[in-house]
């Protein structure tokens, strides 16, 4: 019976602890947690219905970031072709874009290519998942990565929507994730675009503020509302991405997650792991002192265990 | 419209011509040949023969040169401010059209200029590509990269054209 009570107590303390910080935090959370991206961060607008699938943006990226030498020359469009357990070509160590082809079978100017690479997104989930911080958000709109600080643990590669980032599996000593930087480091942060976007015979790809792209882009879809989707995908997906797309046949066909909704993946775990601090530093201490109160007379006196609950039971 | 098409596309050629500077007969058809070498850097000059591709746009340079001959523009983006066209005396695509389109200045000068139109205002490269590239897709010309630019060494460099592809069916090791 004393026994019983003591649970009851310490159940009725955990309880009224959980409920403080179930009904506490959330809304703060909910309030302040979402975060739309930088002011006049830059984007990229792609338009599909321009790409003729030339790869000279996957040449242009390579020689950029001085990636090792692909199995094919970037002018061979076999790799249109190419299959991996029934998937198109994906991003990898060695390519941070790669451009895939998607057959039509009533479109006028054939099938549609489409580059892929990172999308950059307001709230990264790779950024969000990783503890370390190797990721960054940069006030221009790249996630940068900090290979240096990188443990490998390739949470980031679980936790990205878009299954973008890749890993150095080939290297023994120092693995580390891959991914396209919006070539932060060699052009964002002096003003210019990103190499593809350059290298791009067909400017495929509009380098400018994310603001202003997403009104040129829905400007585009008015003028010529029967050749675009009326959609411009990353505008709001997992709450807005840098590198947005536009197409004249549906995103579904060309390999695009329309599942994703608006919210950021963040929103799907933050109030977790709010608990988890208060979890790992709170509890410790409260339990603790529960402990040492209910046994503050059995050290001291070195009594039979009956007594101390006794004493609780007067308190 | 496929052969309308081509007409436009042979404007713009023109235009093209008109890029080289040649002055032989500017006034009505524009040059014979324009001599394209922005892309130096990878490809050799494309000799681009505008004589054959006025033809081909049955003389209506408005197929390829926007509102600047004196016709309406056929873009609606352009058609908002440039309603009748107008003959300015700027023919030349690169007199709009930026060579240097992706350098921090003329993207810093984009910045204080907002105007969404001229926003969407593509490069030199894009607009000779997206005029004579969509053209020559929907009209059977020629539509392969080097079919129009020899490749130089360092455009081979680039491409990695030195690499010979695996033959089918062996793994990569790629991931």
């Amino acid at each position: 019976m004393k026994n019983f009570n003591r649970r009851n107590f310490l159940k009725g303390g955990l309880a009224t602890g959980l409920a403080a910080a179930a009904t506490g935090a959330p809304k703060p959370a909910a309030a302040s947690g979402t975060f739309g991206g930088y002011p006049n961060s830059m984007g990229v607008l792609v338009d599909f219905t321009r790409c003729v699938g030339c790869r000279s943006c996957e040449a242009a990226c390579n020689k950029e970031q001085g990636l090792p030498a692909p199995d094919k020359p970037f002018d061979d469009l076999s790799v249109f072709e190419e299959r991996e357990n029934g998937q198109q070509r994906r991003t990898s160590e060695r390519a941070y874009t790669v451009v895939n082809r998607y057959d039509q079978t009533d479109r006028k100017s054939g099938p549609v290519f489409r580059k892929f690479q990172c999308n950059h997104c307001n709230e990264p989930a790779c950024l969000t998942s990783c503890f370390v911080n190797a990721y960054t958000k940069t006030p221009e709109g790249a996630v940068a990565y900090n290979s240096k600080v990188c443990v490998g643990c390739r949470t980031c590669m679980v936790a990205c929507p878009f299954y973008v980032p890749a890993y150095s599996y080939s290297s023994v000593i120092n693995p580390v994730v891959k991914k396209c930087v919006m070539c932060y480091d060699t052009r964002l942060k002096f003003g210019r675009p990103p190499a593809c976007v350059e290298a791009c015979p067909q400017e495929v790809m509009t380098f400018g503020h994310r603001d202003d792209l997403i009104n040129l882009g829905h400007e585009r879809i008015r003028n010529n509302p029967d050749k675009y989707v009326d959609h411009i995908y990353g505008e709001k997906e997992v709450g807005g991405t840098a590198w947005m797309y536009m197409s004249d046949v549906p995103f579904e066909q060309l390999g695009f997650n329309t599942n994703l909704g608006n919210e950021p993946i963040i929103s799907y775990v933050k109030d977790f792991l709010t608990i988890v601090p208060m979890v790992l530093t709170i509890w410790p201490a409260l339990f603790t002192g529960f402990y040492l109160l209910a046994n503050r007379k059995k050290a001291g006196v070195g009594a039979e265990k009956p007594e101390p609950k006794q004493e609780e039971k007067k308190s | 419209m496929g052969l309308s098409r081509v007409k436009s596309f042979m404007i713009l050629i023109g235009s093209l011509g008109f890029l080289a500077g040649a002055g032989n007969g500017l006034a009505e058809t524009g040059p014979d040949t324009v001599v394209l070498d922005s892309l130096a850097e990878f490809y050799e000059p494309v000799q681009f023969n505008h004589a054959v591709h006025v033809d081909l746009a049955e003389g209506k340079c408005a197929k390829c040169h926007h509102h600047t001959t004196g016709a309406a523009p056929l873009e609606p983006r352009c058609l908002e401010c440039h309603k009748g066209g107008s003959d300015g005396g700027v023919y030349a695509c690169r007199d709009c059209h930026p060579l240097k389109r992706f350098e921090a200045d003329y993207l810093a000068a984009l910045d204080g200029d907002r105007q969404r139109f001229h926003l969407d205002k593509p490069g030199l490269k894009g607009a000779l590509h997206r005029n004579c590239l969509t053209c020559h897709v929907e009209n059977g010309g020629p539509a392969g990269c080097q079919d129009c630019h020899a490749r130089n060494a360092k455009g081979d460099a680039l491409f990695r054209a030195d690499i010979v592809a695996p033959p089918p069916g062996q793994p990569t090791g790629g991931h």
